[in-house]
C-alpha cells in the first residue's frame, strides 16, 4: 500500500535536492544560510517521525532562528533569459501544454479510478490520503513528460525548483509552523476561552442576532485561529446547536453547512491562512505581502452578509 | 484569559514586520507558559503537532520542481502568446472562466487538480496580465501586481465556496463527525447541498468585481489617465 511516508520521502528528497543547489549558488551571498534551511527542511519530512518530539521541537527552532535572523537569502538563481523563453516556447508551441495537463489528468485517474483498487484484499493507496499520494504521482508523470517531450535537460526539475523555492524563501514553511501552533493554542486552551468570550458576552436572544452572533463569530474566530475547523467545533458547540437547533428550531444542515462558509469568510481575510493569502504574493513576486488578503477583502465581507441571509432565510422554513 | 495573549502576539508581531516564523515560535511559547506548561512541554508539543502536519503544504512543495521546468521551456509565454491571440478577451472576462472552471471541478472531488502553483503561477497570472496588455497596453508594475493578486485571489474564492459541495471533503466529515458527537445523524449530502447556494452567490459576486476590475484597468490606461494616479 501506498502511503503518506511515500509523499514525505519525494519531498525530502527534492528538498535535499534543493539544498546543494542552493548551496552552489555563488550569486547568493547567503547561500549556506539557504542550504542549511532546506536541508533541516528536507530533514524533517525524511526523518521526523524517528526524531522524537522535542527533536522536531529544535529542529522547528532552527529553522525560526535562520529565517529570523536574516540568514536566509531571497536570491533564486535567474530564469533563464526571456529571448531563449520565448525562443523555446515558439519552438515547442501548445506542446508545452502538454506536460501541465499530464499533471491533472493523473491526479483524476488516481482520485476517480486508483483510489478503491485492492490487491489481494490490501488497497494500492490508503484511501485517506488518496489526493496527495495521486498528485505525487501525478508530479513525478509531468517531470518525465517534460524532461523527454520539451527536451529539458535532467538537472532542469531541481535547478529550476531551486529557483522557485528560494524566490519564495522561508515563508514556504509557514502553513505548517501556523498548523502547529493551532495545535498548542489548542492544548492551551485558547478556543475554549474565546468561545466562553462569545457565549457569555454577545446578544442572542433574537433569531436574526443569534445567526448574525454564530456567522460573525466563524469568520472572526477562523481569523484568530487562522483555519475555520477549530473555530466550527467551537461556535456550533457554543451557539449553533444550544440556541439556533435548540432554541429556535433551525435545520441543522443548513445552519452547519452555511457556518462552515462564513468561516471560510474569514480565512480570506486573515495572514494566518498562509498557504492562501501569504505564499501566493510571495510565488507571484507581489511586493506587497498583503495584496491578496486587501484584494480579497470586498468578496469576503459581501459573502460574509449572503451568508447570513441565507442562514436566516433558509435554515427556519418548515 | 491571559492564554489569549498568544493571538496579540500574532497581531502584533506581524503588524510590526517581525520575521512570521518568529512570532508563530513566541507565541506559541506564550500561550503555552501561560497555560502552565513548562518549556520543554511547549518545544515538545510544537515538534510534534509540526511533525504531524507535515501534510499541509506538500501540494505546494512537490510541484516545484514541475513548474519551474515548464516556465524553463516557456510555458508562461506561450499562454500569453494564446491570450494575445483571441478577440474580445479581458483580463477581468478570463478569470471569471476560470472561476467557473474552478468551482465545477472542485465540486466534484478536483480540487487538487489546480492552484496557486500548479496554475495561477505560471499559467493564469501570465494569460490575464497578457489579456490585459491585449486590451488596454502594456500594465505599469503596480497594476501588473494588483492582476496578479486578483488572479490568487479568485482560486481562493472558487476553492473556499465550492469544496464543501463535494461530500466526501474533510470539512464535511468534520461537521458529520462533530454532529455525530452531539447526537445528530447526518447524512454528509445534506451539508452538501446547502453549500450550493453559497456556491453561486461566490461566483455572482466575485464576477462582478472582476467586471469592475476590467473597467478599472480600462480606466487606468486611457489617454488621460497618466502622471500619478493611484
Amino acid at each position: 500500500m501506498i502511503k503518506l511516508g511515500f509523499v514525505y520521502l519525494l519531498a525530502g528528497l527534492t528538498f535535499a535536492g534543493f539544498a546543494i543547489y542552493s548551496a552552489r549558488d555563488a550569486a547568493n551571498p547567503k547561500r549556506f544560510g539557504n542550504a542549511a534551511f532546506w536541508g533541516l527542511t528536507a530533514l524533517g519530512f525524511l526523518a521526523g517521525d524517528r526524531l522524537g518530539d522535542l527533536g522536531n521541537g529544535v529542529l522547528v527552532l532552527g529553522l525560526a532562528i535562520l529565517g529570523g535572523l536574516g540568514l536566509v537569502g531571497r536570491g533564486g538563481r535567474p530564469l533563464a533569459p526571456s529571448g531563449d523563453r520565448l525562443a523555446s516556447a515558439e519552438r515547442l508551441g501548445n506542446r508545452i501544454f502538454v506536460p501541465a495537463l499530464v499533471l491533472p489528468l493523473v491526479v483524476a485517474i488516481g482520485v476517480l479510478a486508483l483510489k478503491p483498487v485492492q490487491i489481494g484484499g490490501v488497497p494500492l493507496m490508503d484511501p485517506k490520503q488518496a489526493t496527495l499520494i495521486s498528485l505525487a504521482l501525478a508530479v513525478i508523470a509531468a517531470v518525465a513528460a517534460a524532461l523527454v517531450l520539451l527536451r529539458q535537460p535532467l538537472s532542469a526539475p531541481l535547478q529550476e525548483g531551486e529557483r522557485l523555492v528560494n524566490t519564495v524563501g522561508w515563508a514556504i514553511l509557514l502553513p505548517q509552523y501556523l498548523a502547529a501552533l493551532g495545535a498548542v493554542f489548542a492544548a492551551a486552551g485558547v478556543g475554549k476561552e474565546i468561545g466562553i468570550l462569545v457565549t457569555t458576552y454577545l446578544p442572542v436572544d433574537t433569531r436574526l442576532a443569534a445567526v448574525s452572533v454564530y456567522c460573525v463569530g466563524m469568520a472572526a474566530f477562523t481569523m484568530a485561529m487562522g483555519n475555520a475547523f477549530a473555530a466550527f467545533p467551537v461556535l456550533t458547540g457554543g451557539v449553533a446547536l444550544p440556541i439556533l437547533v435548540g432554541q429556535f428550531g433551525g435545520n441543522p444542515a443548513v445552519i452547519c453547512s452555511i457556518g462552515m462558509l462564513s468561516g471560510y469568510c474569514g480565512t480570506l481575510l486573515t495572514p494566518l491562512a498562509a498557504n492562501f493569502n501569504l505564499v501566493p504574493p510571495a510565488l507571484l513576486e507581489i511586493p506587497d505581502r498583503y495584496a491578496v488578503i486587501k484584494t480579497q477583502v470586498p468578496t469576503a465581507l459581501l459573502m460574509l452578509i449572503v451568508n447570513v441571509v441565507l442562514m436566516y432565510v433558509l435554515a427556519f422554513q418548515k | 484569559m491571559l492564554i489569549l495573549l498568544g493571538v496579540g502576539v500574532i497581531v502584533v508581531g506581524f503588524a510590526v514586520g517581525l520575521n512570521p516564523l518568529l512570532v508563530v515560535v513566541i507565541a506559541a511559547f506564550t500561550s503555552g507558559l501561560l497555560a502552565h506548561m513548562t518549556p520543554l512541554q511547549v518545544l515538545a508539543a510544537f515538534g510534534h503537532a509540526y511533525n504531524e502536519n507535515r501534510f499541509v503544504s506538500i501540494a505546494y512543495l512537490v510541484v516545484l520542481p514541475l513548474v519551474g521546468t515548464l516556465e524553463r521551456a516557456g510555458v508562461r509565454e506561450q499562454a500569453a502568446r494564446i491570450i494575445a491571440r483571441l478577440r474580445g478577451v479581458s483580463a477581468g472576462r478570463f478569470l471569471i472562466s476560470y472561476m467557473v472552471l474552478r468551482q465545477l471541478t472542485t465540486a466534484i472531488g478536483l480540487m487538487s487538480i489546480a492552484g496557486q502553483a500548479q496554475t495561477i503561477r505560471p499559467l493564469v497570472a501570465p494569460m490575464a496580465e497578457a489579456a490585459a496588455e491585449r486590451a488596454n497596453g502594456p500594465p505599469a508594475p503596480e497594476t501588473r501586481a494588483a492582476i496578479r493578486a486578483m488572479s490568487a485571489a479568485t482560486d481562493n474564492v472558487a476553492v473556499f465556496f465550492s469544496e464543501d459541495i463535494f461530500v466526501a471533503l474533510g470539512s464535511v466529515l468534520l461537521m458529520v463527525g462533530f454532529l455525530a458527537s452531539a447526537k445528530i445523524v447526518m447524512d454528509p449530502i445534506r451539508l452538501s447541498v446547502w453549500a450550493i447556494p453559497s456556491a453561486l452567490a461566490a461566483l455572482a459576486i466575485h464576477a462582478v468585481r472582476l467586471l469592475l476590475f476590467d473597467l478599472r484597468l480600462a480606466r487606468g490606461a486611457g489617454p488621460d489617465a497618466g502622471g500619478d494616479a493611484p
